[in-house]
């Protein structure tokens, strides 16, 4: 059985899980071996290890707020995909219609969500739904780009083909139009998993201590005010974990419905 | 009175373009008072350099475009009836431009679709317009996973199975190699002896042209306009043999011959 021991290491799919691992193990090693070899105190940069036992003992605790910022992620990302895709298909209706309107939703992209969410934490009392809202703004714009574009970047041959054969309106948008922009909005998904959550957290950090069954952010900025480093970390680490694990989740998704198809998904 | 009806229709040309004008609002003209007729039961080639409006011409023939003057009929009407009997039409690409996204058997059966023919009675012709183009057992693919040639092949058969009497083809080979060309022109020839069939046919290929036509419009660029109309000489099966015959090749250089006089006209 050993005699062969490459194809598993040779196999493009599993260098694709394994190398970066490697990479991943390789650098908590030298960091490991900096913290305990400089003798950093654990209030500067704490040891892997160190954050390994904080994200035990205080898993309980971290988990909770986990939960409450993936709520929060995930709310807003699915609102801003129906609203999102929403907009898009309004856009894509005439010229008219997209060019009055999209400026604003360029407005929505270049505003900084730091600069609004207050005024939204003000206005809406409800601090999830605030919360909700200063994600959405930011996770929305991608969406809706991606599927305007996707929605018009259809084969003139084939738009061509459809109108020979007397395809009404209807039978273009579903056969033709939906699925030349799949591609596109899947694009767009993935960026937009990726904002949802970064708007979650930056809207956490603003809203600060104020809500109740706070998230991650919130832990950050307590961990701070604390000088509990090694509990600051470990949140790190659950966000970005989180945030790797929402872009594979959409780039499987993605794999799932266009693999069989689509170049982008191919080799 | 109904009775007579018929045989009135019967001698109606398949297409007429009378004193048809093309000019685009930047002022290019594509055709310039163009009159052509074809009749039911030909395979017209359209031979001509590019920019000599014949792919417009055919977009016009496709109803995709309207002339800027003159008028078109169809069987004698001003409009395309594609629920009209024996009066159905459909287009070949230059490409061959099937929804990646669907299966070719899929593809092929998108006109049928879209004219809501109950799946029941579409699959099966479906399967036999596959089988024409020798792509029966090539249903359940993606059109990726085949040659360009097969690509060509799923898109003539997605126009067979809507059981056309016209059929209108933009260059529709002019992509891909010379074998496989070959093959594929030798294919439709007797696809097109073998049914009732119009064919218009775009192409820049002089030896397509007589391979394939039983008439030859030759065009001229700037304005696109019609310098010749040849009817082509030969057998009515046409094989390899026929490519390397005197007639053939005596053809084809008459045809050379008045594609080099118009473009010695037009360039200045």
């Amino acid at each position: 059985m050993s005699t062969q021991p490459t194809p598993w290491l040779a196999n493009p799919a599993m260098q694709k899980i394994l190398a970066p691992l490697l990479v991943g193990a390789f650098l908590l090693g030298l960091w490991q071996a900096l913290c305990v070899g400089l003798e950093v105190p654990v209030y500067l940069v704490p040891s892997p290890m160190d954050i390994g036992r904080t994200l035990i003992t205080d898993g309980p605790m971290l988990l909770g707020a986990l939960w409450m910022t993936l709520k929060i992620t995930f709310l807003s990302f699915a609102l801003a995909v129906v609203l999102g895709v929403a907009a898009a298909f309004l856009f894509v209706q005439s010229r008219i219609i997209e060019a009055s309107l999209f400026p604003y939703a360029i407005l929505l992209q270049v505003t900084p969500v730091v600069a609004i969410a207050p005024l939204i934490i003000i206005w809406v009392s409800n601090t999830t739904l605030a919360l909700v809202i200063c994600a959405t703004l930011v996770a929305i714009f991608p969406v809706i780009s991606n599927t305007v574009l996707g929605l018009r970047s259809v084969n003139p041959g084939l738009l061509n083909l459809f109108r020979l054969n007397r395809a009404s309106r209807w039978q273009t948008l579903l056969r033709l139009r939906i699925p030349s922009a799949l591609p596109y909005f899947f694009g767009g998904l993935r960026i937009a998993s990726g904002l949802a959550l970064i708007g979650a957290v930056v809207a956490e950090f603003v809203a600060g201590t104020g809500g109740t069954g706070a998230g991650l952010a919130y832990q950050i900025l307590q961990a701070g005010f604390q000088l509990n480093i090694p509990r600051l970390f470990a949140a790190l680490v659950l966000i970005a974990v989180t945030g790797v694990a929402l872009f594979s989740l959409m780039a499987a998704l993605a794999s799932y419905c266009l693999g069989h198809w689509h170049d982008s998904e191919q080799g | 009175m109904n009775a007579a009806l018929p045989i009135l229709e019967a001698e109606r040309p398949v297409l007429l373009a009378n004193q048809v004008e093309k000019t685009y609002p930047n002022g290019t003209q594509a055709l310039q008072r163009l009159k052509l007729e074809i009749g039911r039961g030909e395979f017209v080639s359209l031979l001509g350099p590019s920019g000599c409006g014949k792919s417009t011409l055919l977009k016009m023939f496709a109803g995709l475009e309207q002339p800027s003057a003159g008028h078109l009929r169809w069987w004698g009407k001003g409009a395309i009836d594609q629920a009209a009997q024996d009066q159905r039409l459909a287009m070949v690409f230059q490409e061959a431009t099937l929804m990646p996204w669907a299966k070719v058997a899929d593809n092929v059966r998108l006109p049928l679709d879209l004219a809501k023919v109950a799946k029941a009675e579409s699959a099966p012709r479906v399967q036999a317009a596959l089988e024409l183009v020798g792509l029966g057992t090539f249903g359940g693919v993606y059109p990726r996973e085949l040659s360009g040639g097969m690509q060509m092949r799923a898109s003539i058969a997605r126009a067979l199975a809507t059981e056309p009497n016209l059929l209108l083809m933009d260059e529709p080979f002019g992509a891909l190699d010379e074998f496989t060309r070959n093959r594929l022109d030798s294919d439709l020839r007797q696809l097109w002896a073998a049914r009732d069939l119009t064919v218009v046919f775009v192409t820049h290929s002089i030896y397509e042209a007589v391979f394939l036509s039983s008439r030859v419009v030759v065009m001229g660029a700037r304005p696109g306009r019609v310098i010749a109309d040849v009817a082509i000489d030969g057998p009515a099966e046409r094989d390899e043999a026929f490519r390397t015959s005197a007639g053939f090749i005596q053809q084809c250089a008459r045809l050379s011959a008045l594609l080099a006089e118009a473009n010695g006209e037009g360039g200045h």
